[in-house]
């Protein structure tokens, strides 16, 4: 359960990536917008409460593993892990997407080593975190260990999670991965959906239809739950649910606000791949107070 | 050269038992397949390492992006498939969890060139080398027998890297042996005695007026057309080209300078082939009259391996032809 007093420092955090998220991209002059403030809650959750990582020893062979598969929302990315530490905010804001910077406007490994993966075409993430979640629970295997559950906290040393949008589920690699980690009982492997219903030529149910979306992946083999992306007690619930399914892949469907945190850029497709300039920025920071 | 004596074996089968080897050397190996774990010779990894064996079922996409995030946790996967759909079908993955993310995956695609035979021109695939000599980070070998191959499993192993291993259903000649040398990038110009001939069957290399440049299934029939030419006086030089990418420049150059022809011969399409690999360098570095055997802008179809080759002209005959052609041109 998370305290009062936890929330209100998630809240906070989130608030300060938004903000972040807005200085970086009319600095670039180009980049998404409205995902990268959707997911800014879930991110925040993320990497101040749930990842297991050490800013400090990005390559600490123990840390939890994040994918991010639609890297587009890569500002949100490169903006909470500035204010986790991997790197100061001040480096970010004003090199995002220009040559020679580390923060590429798609996620780039060579240029940021922190990263777990690099990544841009869409649909391509799933089967990584798939391939690393595999990997590991083959180690436990071959070491002749199982999973197992004890008194409600499990063996399971490490989780992969992976971050989805909701349009790249039209990418049919997308599904040949869950159908994969169905077979392969993946426990160690949690995907968050970003579900913010939009995509670049409009929104998600007129342009490709993606409902009924949580029977889907159930009947692919995984445990599902369905959550407003926005509240951090659900996300802690969802996960902390999520981690006691030691044989079942988990995904977790995560509603969002695409724009969320400034009326302006919320629920509207033609902010999905488009940068705020300097004055719709400076508004928009006078919304994120 | 084919004689009785001569032993025949596919490459495809000479990767099943170096993929063995490097299974028991190395407990990071792990070995996928798409639903041909038999037809990649994956059979007796998946029998001695089950716990290393892995079948994603009919989805390259997927074969392709599951043996990245191996990867990415220390593993050596080896993923294997026709190479009509890896890495045909999954080009993309490739480039981008394998390449661009750059882990080692070693890709192995099977039944290339024509060798799917009686399949059908839907089945071979005559562009995988143009697909991945242009990727990034990605070392692309072509082995000329069943020995060789199995050595390129163990150097694939070992390079931390991404590579990509061509192989052939046919079964062809055994003309290298265990001790000739392969290193990743050194390419080999066959002399009389690293071929296992018999003393009657060697023919002269001296002073050769052509070089013939062959990669794969092709470099014993360029071996066949070499020993039929010095026969009426004609000495070439065959250069096996294992490793398409990146390309042993130095040996190449110094061939061209030596022969001042070129002849490159690839079971695959001219066009973004390893002749146009060795034409773009040669352009630069040291102009050369070349003639490229290879198929010419079109797609395969049913027929026997060999009716195929000589449907195609990817025989002795054709080579013979070219180096003399060239003759001419050079005068």
């Amino acid at each position: 359960m998370l305290s009062d007093e936890k929330i209100k420092f998630l809240k906070l955090k989130a608030n300060e990536i938004r903000r972040t998220v807005v200085e970086t991209l009319v600095n670039a002059g180009s980049g998404h917008t409205a995902g990268p403030l959707g997911m800014a809650d879930v991110f925040a959750y993320l990497f101040f409460h749930a990842l297991n990582h050490d800013p400090k020893k990005p390559d600490w062979s123990e840390r939890d593993r994040l994918v991010v598969s639609n890297g587009h929302i890569c500002p949100v990315l490169y903006a909470v892990m500035a204010h986790a530490g991997y790197f100061s905010v001040k480096n970010l804001i004003g090199s995002l997407r220009k040559f020679g910077s580390p923060f590429q406007g798609h996620p780039q490994r060579d240029f940021l080593p922190a990263l777990e993966n690099s990544s841009g075409p869409l649909g391509e993430g799933l089967a990584q975190a798939v391939g690393m979640a595999l990997a590991e629970k083959m180690d436990w295997e071959i070491q002749g260990r199982t999973l197992v559950l004890k008194k409600g906290s499990t063996f399971i040393s490490k989780f992969f999670f992976c971050i989805l949008s909701d349009a790249e589920l039209q990418e049919g690699s997308t599904w040949e991965a869950a159908m994969f980690a169905g077979k392969e009982q993946l426990g160690n492997l949690i995907a968050v959906i970003d579900r913010n219903k939009i995509q670049i030529d409009g929104f998600t149910e007129k342009i490709m239809p993606l409902e009924p979306l949580r029977e889907k992946w159930e009947a692919f083999g995984w445990h599902t739950a369905e959550i407003n992306g926005h509240d951090f007690r659900e996300l802690d619930e969802a996960v902390s649910v999520a981690k006691t399914f030691i044989a079942k892949p988990s995904v977790i469907i995560a509603r969002t606000i695409p724009g969320k945190g400034v009326k302006e850029f919320e629920n509207k497709p033609e902010w999905h791949g488009r940068a705020p300039n300097k004055a719709e920025g400076e508004k928009a920071l006078k919304e994120l107070q | 050269m084919t004689n009785s004596q001569t032993k025949l074996k596919s490459t495809r089968v000479g990767f099943g038992e170096g993929l063995v080897l490097v299974g028991e050397n190395d407990q990071r190996v792990v070995a996928l397949t798409a639903d041909l774990k038999e037809s990649v010779c994956m059979s007796a990894f998946a029998e001695k390492f089950p716990k290393r064996f892995i079948e994603v079922g009919v989805a390259e996409q997927n074969l392709a992006g599951v043996a990245s995030g191996m990867a990415a946790m220390g593993k050596i996967p080896f993923v294997g498939s026709f190479a009509i759909f890896s890495p045909g079908r999954n080009w993309e993955q490739i480039r981008t969890t394998i390449c661009y993310n750059n882990q080692p995956v070693k890709i192995v695609g099977s039944h290339a060139g024509l060798s799917a035979s009686a399949d059908g021109g839907s089945h071979q695939i005559l562009e995988d080398i143009a697909l991945t000599r242009v990727l990034p980070n990605l070392i692309v070998l072509s082995p000329c027998d069943a020995i060789e191959a199995k050595k390129m499993v163990v150097a694939a192993a070992e390079i931390d890297k991404p590579v990509y291993i061509r192989l052939s259903r046919a079964e062809t000649p055994i003309i290298t042996s265990e001790e000739t040398p392969f290193e990743i990038g050194k390419a080999e110009i066959l002399q009389k005695k690293r071929l296992n001939l018999k003393s009657e069957e060697r023919f002269n290399l001296e002073k050769p007026k052509i070089g013939i440049i062959a990669t794969g299934t092709m470099v014993h029939k360029a071996l066949a057309a070499a020993k039929e030419l010095s026969e009426s006086g004609i000495n070439v030089s065959v250069m096996n080209l294992s490793t398409v990418k990146p390309l042993d420049e130095r040996a190449i150059i110094k061939l061209a300078k030596e022969t001042g022809a070129i002849v490159t011969v690839e079971e695959h399409q001219i066009a973004g082939g390893m002749g146009s690999a060795v034409a773009e360098l040669l352009a630069q570095n040291h102009p050369t009259s070349m003639e490229f055997i290879g198929v010419k802008n079109q797609f395969g179809q049913t027929g026997t391996y060999e009716e195929l080759l000589n449907f195609y002209g990817l025989n002795v005959l054709q080579i013979k032809q070219a180096v003399r052609r060239i003759m001419k041109k050079k005068g």
